[in-house]
This record gives C-alpha cells, sequence and structure tokens, in this order.
C-alpha cells in the first residue's frame, strides 16, 4: 500500500483517528454494560483530538492550525474528563437503583 | 550523543540514534535496579538502627551490602504462583504497568547540566503526569488477585494517591512559577551558585511548600505513615498479598524507583539539583557558562561532579523518608484523606499565593537567581522531531545557543524569539521562553 | 514498510498508531469489563504517544495526566463499583454485531477515503529540513489562555489588531472553570450515599428507597 511506503502526513493521522473514532461509535453501540458505553464515548472523543492535533501539528503542514488545534484538543480533553464524571455518577445512581449496570434493561421510560 | 556517533564513528543516522537511545535507557534501568537494590540494604540498616539492633551483617563483609542481592536470587528462584480466581493477563501485567509508570518519569529528570534523557520544554508537567500512572498499576493489581484484601488495598491506595496529587501539583507549581519555566535543566541551572540560591529559601512561603511537597510526596509513593496500601499489620500485604517472587519484586523497585524520583524532584526544585552548596566549579573555571557550545573535559568533570551531588541529595531524601517511616506510626485511612483535604490542600494553597505574591511584588529573597537564560545545555540534544538524514552528515554549524530573555513576558520579544528558529544542533532551553 | 521505518519518526508513528488502533479494537472485542478498561489505557497512552510525535507535547502530557490518570482512574472505581460476577462479561446479541459492523465499515470506509482524498494533506509541506527547536508550546499555551495570543503577533494591524487582545482563549478558559465546577457539584450530589434499609426477613429493596415510600 502506498500510503505506508509514503512519509507521515496528515492523512496517516487523520486514519488513525478515524479508526479511534469508528471503534467508539461501534463500542457505543454494542456494549450492554454502561460503563463500556462510557468507554466507547472516550474512544471517540479521542479519535477527534488526534484529529485535531495532527492539524495543529507542525511538523506535518506548512500553515498548520498551530495553537488553535492543541488548545481545541486541551478543551476537549478537559470536557470529556467532566463529562465521564457526570456519566459515572449517572450509571452508578441506575446501578443502585436497578442493581443492574446493563442498559438493555433500562426500560423503564419506554413507550 | 547520536551526533558523537554519527560524526565521529561514521555510523548510519537512524542507528546512532537508536544506539544513543539504547545507552541512555540502559544507563537509567541500571541506576533504577542499583537503586532499588542499594535502598533496600539501606532501609534494613536504617531500620535496625532506629530500632536498636544491627540490620543485615553477614552476607557480603561486616555491613550485609550483598543481603539485597541474595535477597533478589531468592526472589527469581520462587515458585511462580498465580491464585485461581486471579484474571491472568491483569495479575501479570500489573507489576509491568507500575514499574513502567516509575521508570518513564526518569525519562525527563535532569542529573546534570544538560545530562537528561529527554530535555522536555514540559519536564516537570511530564514528571507529575507519569506518576499519577503507577496507580493503575496497583489498581489492577488489587483486583487481579481476586481476594477481598488486595482489593480493599488497592481501592485505599488508589483513592490516596488520587488525592495526594492535588497538593502535590500545587506545591509543584510554586517553582515552576518562580522560575517561569517547567524545563528542569532551566530550573536546575538557574539556581547555581551559593545555597542561598536556592530555592527553598526563595521566601519563607516556598519553605513552607517544600514541607508540604515532601509530605504530599510521601503519600504519593505509599510510604509510611501513608502505606495504608502495604499496611503489613492490617491488610497482609493489601495489593501485594498474592504477588510473590520475581512479581514482587518489580513492585518494589517501582517503589523504591518512585521514591528517588519524587526525592530528585524536591533536589531540582528546591535544593538547586545538581548546584553544590558551593559552586567550586564556577571558581575553578570548570563549569560550562550559560551561551557556551564546546565540549570540554573540564566541564565533563563538573557536570559529573554535579551528578553525584544529585544523587547524593536524592539519597539523602530517600533516607529521610525511611527515617520517617521506622519513626511515626502510620495512620487510618481517614486520617489520610482527612491530612490532604483539611491540611495539605490548604497550606500548599497558601503557599502558593503567598509565594506568587512575594515574587510578583518582587520583595527580597536570598535568591539570585540566573536570568532564564539558556545555559540549559551546551552538549547536543536531540528530541522526537524528525531531523532529516542529511542533518547528520553535514558539517556540525556554528550553534547559536545563546538568546537571554527578560523574565517579564514582553509580548515583542517573545515574538521575535519564537520566530527565530533555532538550528539544528542548538538547544535554546531558555531562550524562546518568556 | 521498510522504507518507511527506515526513518524514525514512521516507526514510532506506526508503533503507536498500531497500539492505540489495535487497543481500541480490543475493547471493542472483548466483553470482560475490566479487561476493556486496562486496554483503554493502553489505547489512550498510544495516544498520548502520537500526541508526542506531533509535537504537541503539552496536549500529551494533559492527556496522560486527566485522561489516564484521572478519567480512566474513574472508570475503573466504577467498574470496580459495580462489578459484580454476573455483569462482569456481558455478550451482545449477534445481530446487533451484524448491523453495526455494516455501518461502523462503511464509517470507516467513508472517513478514510476523506482523508486520503485531500491532497493538501497527502505532502508534508516542509520545504527544508525540520528544525529541532523544540515545540514551545507551554508559554504560548498560557499566554493564550490569559487572551494574548503570542503566536499570532505577526498578523498585521488591522481588524484582527484590535481584537487581539479578545482573540485569544480566556472566554472558554473561563467558561470551562464554571464548567468544571458545576460538573464536581453535580456529579458530587449525584453519588451522594443514601442510607440503606432492610428490614429483617424482608427482600432487600432498592437502594434510595426508604421504607415509608
Amino acid at each position: 500500500m502506498s500510503p505506508l511506503l509514503a512519509e507521515i502526513t496528515v492523512s496517516h493521522y487523520l486514519a488513525v483517528g478515524a479508526v479511534l473514532f469508528v471503534t467508539g461509535v461501534l463500542c457505543m453501540a454494542t456494549k450492554r454494560n454502561a460503563l463500556g458505553v462510557l468507554m466507547g464515548i472516550e474512544l471517540v472523543l479521542n479519535g477527534a483530538n488526534v484529529n485535531f492535533v495532527a492539524f495543529g501539528s507542525k511538523y506535518l503542514r506548512a500553515d498548520p492550525l498551530g495553537l488553535d488545534g492543541n488548545l481545541m484538543a486541551l478543551f476537549v480533553i478537559v470536557f470529556a474528563a467532566a463529562e465521564a464524571a457526570v456519566a459515572l455518577a449517572i450509571a452508578l445512581n441506575f446501578y443502585n437503583n436497578h442493581t443492574t449496570i446493563d442498559v438493555d434493561k433500562a426500560e423503564d421510560l419506554k413507550g | 550523543m547520536a551526533v558523537f556517533f554519527a560524526h565521529t564513528l561514521g555510523i548510519p543516522g537512524p542507528l546512532a540514534y537508536l544506539l544513543a537511545a539504547l545507552i541512555q535507557s540502559g544507563l537509567i534501568l541500571g541506576l533504577v535496579a542499583i537503586g532499588a537494590l542499594f535502598f533496600i540494604w539501606l532501609e534494613r540498616k536504617v531500620s535496625g538502627r532506629i530500632q536498636d539492633r544491627l540490620g543485615p551483617t553477614r552476607v557480603g563483609g561486616r555491613f550485609g551490602w550483598l543481603q539485597t542481592l541474595a535477597d533478589g536470587i531468592k526472589l527469581i528462584g520462587k515458585e511462580d504462583l498465580t491464585p485461581k480466581d486471579a484474571d491472568g493477563l491483569l495479575f501479570r501485567v500489573a507489576p509491568y504497568v507500575s514499574f513502567a509508570a516509575s521508570y518513564t518519569a526518569y525519562l525527563a529528570l535532569p542529573f546534570s547540566n544538560g545530562w537528561v534523557a529527554l530535555d522536555l520544554n514540559i519536564a516537570v508537567f511530564f514528571i507529575v503526569a507519569v506518576l499519577g500512572l503507577e496507580v493503575f498499576g496497583v489498581i489492577l493489581a488489587g483486583y487481579a488477585s481476586g481476594s477481598k484484601w488486595s482489593l480493599f488495598g488497592a481501592m485505599r491506595e488508589a483513592a490516596q494517591v488520587v488525592s495526594y496529587e492535588v497538593p502535590l501539583g500545587i506545591c509543584i507549581v510554586v517553582p515552576v512559577l518562580i522560575c517561569g519555566t517547567m524545563n528542569l535543566t532551566t530550573i536546575g541551572n538557574m539556581q547555581a551558585g551559593w545555597f542561598t540560591n536556592w530555592l527553598i529559601f526563595h521566601d519563607p512561603f516556598t519553605f513552607v511548600v517544600f514541607w508540604v511537597y515532601f509530605t504530599c510526596a510521601l503519600a504519593s509513593v505509599n510510604r509510611a505513615p501513608f502505606d495504608l496500601a502495604e499496611a503489613e499489620s492490617e491488610l497482609v500485604a493489601g495489593f501485594l498479598t498474592e504477588y510473590s517472587g520475581l512479581r514482587w519484586s518489580y513492585f518494589f523497585m517501582a517503589e523504591y524507583g518512585s521514591m528517588l524520583l519524587v526525592s530528585g524532584l524536591a533536589a531540582i526544585l528546591f535544593f538547586g539539583g545538581w548546584n553544590g552548596p558551593v559552586p567550586i566549579f564556577h571558581w575553578l573555571g570548570w563549569a560550562y557558562e550559560p551561551g557556551e557550545t564546546a565540549w570540554h573535559l573540564t566541564g565533563f568533570l563538573a557536570n559529573l561532579a554535579g551528578c553525584v551531588n544529585f544523587i547524593a541529595k536524592a539519597v539523602l531524601g530517600v533516607t529521610v523518608m525511611m527515617w520517617v517511616r521506622w519513626t511515626l506510626p502510620r495512620l487510618r485511612i481517614d486520617q489520610v484523606m482527612t491530612m490532604c483535604l483539611k491540611y495539605c490542600v490548604p497550606l500548599g494553597t497558601v503557599g502558593f499565593l503567598g509565594a506568587l505574591t512575594w515574587q510578583a511584588a518582587g520583595w527580597w529573597s536570598p535568591n539570585d537567581l540566573a536570568p532564564l537564560a539558556p545555559g540549559g545545555s551546551a552538549v547536543v540534544r536531540e528530541t522526537w522531531v524528525p531531523v532529516t538524514p542529511s542533518d547528520l552528515t553535514d558539517p556540525v554549524p556554528a550553534t547559536a545557543a545563546g538568546e537571554g530573555s527578560a523574565r517579564e513576558p514582553q509580548a515583542e520579544a517573545a515574538a521575535v524569539d519564537t520566530h527565530r528558529q533555532a538550528t539544528v544542533w542548538s538547544r535554546s532551553t531558555g531562550g524562546e521562553q518568556l | 514498510m521498510i522504507l518507511a521505518a527506515a526513518d524514525w519518526y514512521s516507526f514510532f508513528f506506526i508503533l503507536f498508531g498500531g497500539i492505540a488502533c489495535v487497543f481500541a479494537v480490543a475493547v471493542l472485542l472483548t466483553s470482560n469489563i475490566v479487561r476493556m478498561a486496562f486496554y483503554l489505557t493502553v489505547s489512550l497512552g498510544a495516544t498520548a504517544g502520537i500526541f508526542f510525535l506531533a509535537g504537541a507535547e503539552f496536549v500529551g502530557a494533559m492527556q496522560l495526566m486527566i485522561y489516564v490518570g484521572g478519567t480512566l482512574v474513574l472508570l475503573i472505581f466504577g467498574v470496580m463499583l459495580t462489578a459484580q460476577a454476573q455483569f462482569i462479561t456481558m455478550r451482545t446479541r449477534s445481530g446487533e454485531w451484524v448491523l453495526s459492523v455494516i455501518v461502523g465499515s462503511s464509517l470507516l470506509f467513508l472517513l478514510l477515503v476523506a482523508a486520503f482524498g485531500v491532497d493538501s494533506w497527502r505532502t508534508r509541506g516542509q520545504s527544508d529540513s525540520l528544525t529541532v527547536a523544540d515545540a514551545q508550546t507551554a508559554t504560548a499555551i498560557g499566554a493564550a489562555l490569559s487572551g494574548v495570543r503570542v503566536d499570532r503577533l505577526s498578523v498585521p494591524a488591522s481588524e484582527t489588531q484590535r481584537l487581539r487582545g479578545m482573540s485569544g482563549y480566556l472566554l472558554p478558559f473561563v467558561v470551562v472553570s464554571v464548567h468544571l465546577l458545576v460538573v464536581l457539584v453535580g456529579a458530587a450530589y449525584l453519588a451522594r450515599t443514601r442510607a440503606m434499609w432492610r428490614e429483617p426477613g424482608e427482600q432487600r429493596r432498592s437502594r434510595g428507597e426508604s421504607p415509608a415510600s
């Protein structure tokens, strides 16, 4: 494959970011454990971060985003941590109320 | 070092890097391993003396200094047990995670002027970040052992380490804000001179901050009196219960490695690092001056002495940690948490605000810190950044390693500096910072 | 591959990128929740390595500290708290797998085509050899968070100059701080302990209810 033989460019970083992103989406879709879904969310955000950092890197492009890319990634990391804390609190509450962490059992609001 | 290999020995570029990296990591690994050996022996001697007995005396002559080696051989020869309920993969991986975290942090720790494996611009931040990864190994170990003692110990330790990262961070920020840089080499170089130049004497708040840092560092590496996780009298051995033989020794290498690391970090941040109490080599004219780039033997010797000085300070710190361990009783977990949240955090914050005010108001301080000039390293450093092979074959251009800049953030000056590209060979560690 | 590996940058990129991707897929495929957390740790650590390679050292260290050292420890705590035997391994039905794989692979294909399709992204764009001046983003980041964009001072005087002081990241920084405070309070409230009530001989009620309700 020619991309493997070429030098590393933004495209390669984007490919890694894409794989992380898609894996995260699949995790969110298929996991039955609520914490597994949460892990999928983390993977998605990491994929996006890789993209941001790739565009902000001055080693890869002549006119990078520079600081903007890095700071966006920083803010995404911080917000992801905050959201993980809240999501975990919700998951724990769910577990305490239903004694199960299986998201398939979260049917109380169903039709 | 890679440049030396590439130019002098004619080894091709990538291989030169590899060789240099291997040698440097081998040196650090040797330091960690031998350090662990030495510290275990030292601990037994120190604890023996404090408890009014002798400690090891038979193996290896009068002082038993080969005792640890004998213990190591015994540990390697032990049966490799894995409990039935243990999660196989995680049980086996956990010691390596702990050890890797402890070892990685050494990559950014300078041992002398320019003697650092990875001269990161954010070295302080990197070390704190990586130290926080050690708790992962502990949690995995505790869970994967499949026994409730291990799980309790691991959870306690995780809560403790994570809580103490907060005051640790606050305390570490104080020298950073005084020096204006996170680069450890630069921080060390700024404290050159007499011992009054050490940051601990900068103002009374920094003095207090050092003791808070020491306490938090003790808690961070799970040493007594904060060693709930390994409480021998309470939880069998906490998260280490099911570990025996070589895996156990990995955990202990990680622990002693971390102790040496936080002591070394304290030595650089507060005690001047490799700069001695008396600037002997400066008088002799041997030490590298800021802006010098040529290598000479006397400079190397000065750096070597600085390295010995630094290691001596770190070992002293570890000895004090051991002394504290065998003197003070163990704290309960709620006392540990109280200590963190009600004592260390407020004290650290007050110290931070005080040092900030002291620094901003420019009040008198015994320090006469060298300005934020690139006294960083006169020896060539290489980083992650891809360097085209031609750089390693072209002749070494004259370095432009000296732009000192004022400490006050002059935005225009900074703009000029950031636009002035450093050449391939110079590591203007200070010149391009505000 | 040999050509690419002759350059250390490519080698380490392939190493870190490979580890990140492989362990992310491992997170997807395994059904043991604790192993999932461990694989995620390794994957995020490798992502931090990718950040370092791209020159974003500060972001890489932040990733290690906040994500791996904070968020994942949090996740592990959550896993431990809910790790009863029957919840450690939960399998997904195969029908869901088929659908997800179809959607996922088409999305991946789309993203890869986009990534390798734009020409300006396929070239390095560097005309001369890279200088080894390290990524001095730490100071610049701090200044940017205080509102001063020291990397944009060369922008010619114009509208932008008037707004230069406001082109920094001060506002998002403050917003993030308040946001974190709100999250802290909210999460602490949500996760507060409530008294458990159990009468002798009675079946265990769900936690959070008092017997009077």
